[in-house]
C-alpha cells in the first residue's frame, strides 16, 4: 500500500500561477544580468531554444518521448508478469520474479545501462547492432537504453501492479471462480481490470519519472533532449541559458503528460458513483467504489 | 417491497436444470482443518433433486466452511464430495484422492451456483454485464443469446429497469438479486447460498427471500446456510443443525420446530426465534 499512498494525482498548475512564476523568474534573471558581475544573460539564446527549436532539439525531443513510451510499455508488461510471478503458487516462478525485482531495484540504473550496452558488447555476448526498419534506423545504444530502462521499470511496476491486485477484494476472485472461471481467466477478466483503476495513478507518476530518467542515456552517447543541450553548451559555453532552456523543455513534457494523465483518470472514473464534478477526488472514488456499503458489524458472522 | 413477477423464474434459463444423478450432492465423511483446528469433523449429507436443505447453527459451527467446501472454495483433508456425479476438487488414482487440475475444478463448478453473503458482484460491470459474463466466457454462449437470457432473468428478479446500473448504484437487496440471477445464468444443478441475507438491512431481506422461495417452489435444488427460520419453515424440505463441526440434528421443519431432540438445538432455537 505504501506505493499507492505515496503517489498523488497530478495537479496541473493554474495558468495564472504559472505565468506568475515565469514573471518572477524573469525579474530575477534580469536582476542578475543587470548587476556589476561580468555575467550577461543571453535572452535570445534562451528564448530561441524554446520558441524556435532547431532540428537537433526537435530530434532530441522526439527521441526522449519515443524512448520513454517504449521503455514504459516494456516496464508495464514485465511488471504485470513479475507481479503475477511474485504471487504464483509455483515456487521457482516466485523465486525468479523476486530475484528479478531484487536485482533491478537494488542496483543503480546507470550501472544497468552501461552494463547492458558496454558490458555485453565488450564481452561479445550481444553487440547491439543497429536495426533498420524501412527508412528508420535504430542505433544499438538506443536499443540498449530502451531495454535497460524497461527492465528497470518492470521491477518497480511489479510492486505497483502487485499492490493493485492485492487491493481488490478476494471475494471477486472467489465469485469468478465459483462461476467456473479458471484462475487465469478470473485474473484477466475480473481482477486485473479492477486493479487497473488502482494502478493508473502511480503508473502516471512512473511515466513522469521515465520522461526525465531517459536523460541518463547520455552515458551511452544517445543524443536525447538532455544530451542535445549538453552538446550545445560544450560548443558555446553558455550552460546557464541552455540548461535552463533544457529544464523548461522537460517541464513542458511532464506538464503535458500531467494533463493527459488527469484526463485518463477522469475517463476511468466513469460509471462509478460520484463521478460528476464536485465529488470526492478521483482516487478516493476509485478506492471506495469497490467497497459495498455494508456495516462492518454484520460481516463478521459465519464459518 | 418490489413485486416479483408471477412468471416462472426458471423459465428464463429454460426450466429446472436437471441433474444427471438422483442425489445431486453427496457428501461423505468430510473433514476440514484450518491448521491444527478441526473445523469439520466428519459431515455426511445427501441432497436429492429438487430438495431444499437449510443449514443452521451457531456462529463458528462450520456451516459456511461446509458450504464453501461443496464447490471447492476450501480444500478438504478427508472425505469425498460428489456433485451431479462428479467428484469435486480431487480425482481418484489407485484408490487415493489427488488434487485435480484447476481446469477440471472450474468445469465442475459450472454446475454449482453460489450466492455469497457479501454479493461479490463485479463492480466494473453493469447488472446485465455481471449476469452474461460467465455464460459467454465460460460456457461459450453467443452474446445475443446470453443478453436475452440475462434480460429475462433480471426481469424475473424484478430488476428489468436496472440492467445498465453498476453494482454501486444498487441497494444491497438489489445487488443480491442480481447475484442470484448471475448464478442461475450458468444453469447450475444446485444452488448454494452462504448466509445470503445476513449482510442486508432488515427491510431488504424480504425481497431476496421472495426470490429464493420462488426458486424453491419451482424445484431448484438448494443448500441454504441461513438463520432465517421463517424461510426454513416455509420452504425447507429438511433442516440441518450444525454445532462444533458436526451435524447434531436434522429433520423436517415440523420435527425441527415442534419436537427438537437435542438440548443444543433447543437452546439455539430459543435464542433465534
Amino acid at each position: 500500500m505504501t506505493e499507492l499512498q505515496r503517489t498523488r494525482p497530478f495537479r496541473a498548475p493554474r495558468p495564472a500561477r504559472a505565468v506568475g512564476v515565469l514573471l518572477l523568474l524573469g525579474v530575477v534573471l534580469a536582476g542578475c544580468s543587470g548587476q556589476k558581475s561580468s555575467f550577461h544573460f543571453e535572452w535570445d539564446l534562451f528564448i530561441n531554444s524554446i520558441l524556435q527549436p532547431d532540428d537537433q532539439i526537435k530530434a532530441g525531443l522526439v527521441l526522449t518521448v519515443v524512448v520513454s513510451i517504449a521503455a514504459q510499455l516494456i516496464g508495464v508488461v514485465l511488471g504485470i508478469f513479475a507481479a503475477l510471478g511474485k504471487m504464483s503458487k509455483v515456487r521457482p516462478i516466485r523465486w525468479f520474479a523476486n530475484v528479478y525485482v531484487w536485482i533491478f531495484r537494488g542496483t543503480p540504473l546507470i550501472v544497468q545501462l552501461v552494463f547492458f550496452y558496454y558490458g555485453l558488447g565488450v564481452a561479445k555476448i550481444y553487440l547491439w547492432p543497429d536495426i533498420t526498419i524501412g527508412p528508420l534506423t535504430i542505433e544499438g545504444a538506443i536499443q540498449a537504453g530502451i531495454f535497460a530502462l524497461g527492465l528497470n521499470e518492470g521491477a518497480y511496476m511489479a510492486e505497483i501492479v502487485r499492490a493493485g491486485i492485492l487491493a481488490i477484494d478476494p471475494g471477486q476472485m472467489e465469485a469468478a471462480r465459483a462461476l467456473g472461471m479458471t484462475p487465469g481467466k478470473a485474473m484477466r477478466r475480473i481482477v486485473l481490470p479492477q486493479a487497473a483503476r488502482v494502478i493508473i495513478p502511480p503508473l502516471g507518476n512512473e511515466f513522469n519519472n521515465m520522461l526525465k530518467t531517459t536523460s541518463l542515456l547520455f552515458v551511452l552517447g544517445v543524443v536525447e533532449l538532455y544530451n542535445v543541450f549538453n552538446i550545445k553548451q560544450g560548443q558555446s559555453f553558455r550552460p546557464f541559458e541552455l540548461f535552463l532552456a533544457c529544464a523548461v523543455w522537460f517541464l513542458l513534457l511532464t506538464t503535458i503528460w500531467g494533463f493527459i494523465q488527469s484526463w485518463i483518470e477522469r475517463r476511468l472514473a466513469r460509471g462509478t458513483p460520484g463521478a460528476a464534478a464536485g465529488g470526492p477526488g478521483v482516487r478516493a472514488r476509485m478506492l471506495s467504489f469497490r467497497r459495498p456499503p455494508i456495516d462492518a458489524s454484520v460481516v463478521s458472522g459465519g464459518r | 417491497m418490489t413485486q416479483i413477477e408471477e412468471t416462472n423464474l426458471l423459465d428464463a434459463i429454460g426450466g429446472v436444470p436437471l441433474a444427471s444423478t438422483a442425489n445431486v450432492v453427496e457428501v461423505t465423511d468430510l473433514h476440514k482443518w484450518f491448521g491444527r483446528n478441526e473445523v469439520l469433523k466428519g459431515i455426511s449429507m445427501m441432497v436429492k433433486q429438487r430438495e431444499v436443505v437449510v443449514v443452521c447453527g451457531p456462529s463458528g459451527s462450520g456451516k459456511t466452511t461446509f458450504i464453501r467446501c461443496v464447490n471447492h472454495l476450501e480444500k478438504i483433508q478427508q472425505g469425498r464430495i460428489v456433485v451431479n456425479g462428479h467428484l469435486i476438487g480431487y480425482r481418484e488414482e489407485n484408490g487415493k484422492l489427488v488434487a485435480d487440475k484447476e481446469r477440471n475444478i472450474a468445469r465442475q463448478r459450472q454446475e454449482i451456483g453460489m450466492v455469497f453473503q457479501r454479493f461479490n458482484l463485479f463492480p466494473h460491470k453493469t447488472a446485465l454485464g455481471n449476469i452474461i459474463e460467465a455464460p459467454i466466457q465460460v460456457r461459450g454462449v453467443p452474446e445475443d443469446e446470453a443478453i436475452e437470457m440475462g434480460r429475462k432473468l433480471l426481469a424475473r428478479v424484478g430488476l428489468a429497469h436496472k440492467e445498465e446500473d453498476y453494482p454501486a448504484q444498487l441497494s444491497g437487496g438489489q445487488q443480491q438479486r442480481v447475484a442470484i440471477a448471475r448464478a442461475l445464468a450458468m444453469r447450475p444443478a444446485v444452488m448454494l447460498f452462504d448466509e445470503p441475507t445476513s449482510a442486508l438491512d432488515p427491510e431488504m431481506i424480504g425481497e431476496v427471500l421472495e426470490v429464493m422461495k420462488e426458486l424453491a417452489r419451482e424445484g431448484m435444488t438448494m443448500i441454504v446456510v441461513s438463520h432465517e427460520m421463517g424461510f426454513a419453515r416455509e420452504v425447507a424440505d429438511r433442516i440441518v443443525m450444525m454445532d462444533e463441526g458436526l451435524i447434531i440434528e436434522e429433520g423436517t421443519p415440523e420435527h425441527f420446530f415442534t419436537n427438537p431432540q437435542q438440548e443444543r438445538t433447543k437452546s439455539f432455537l430459543s435464542k433465534i426465534l
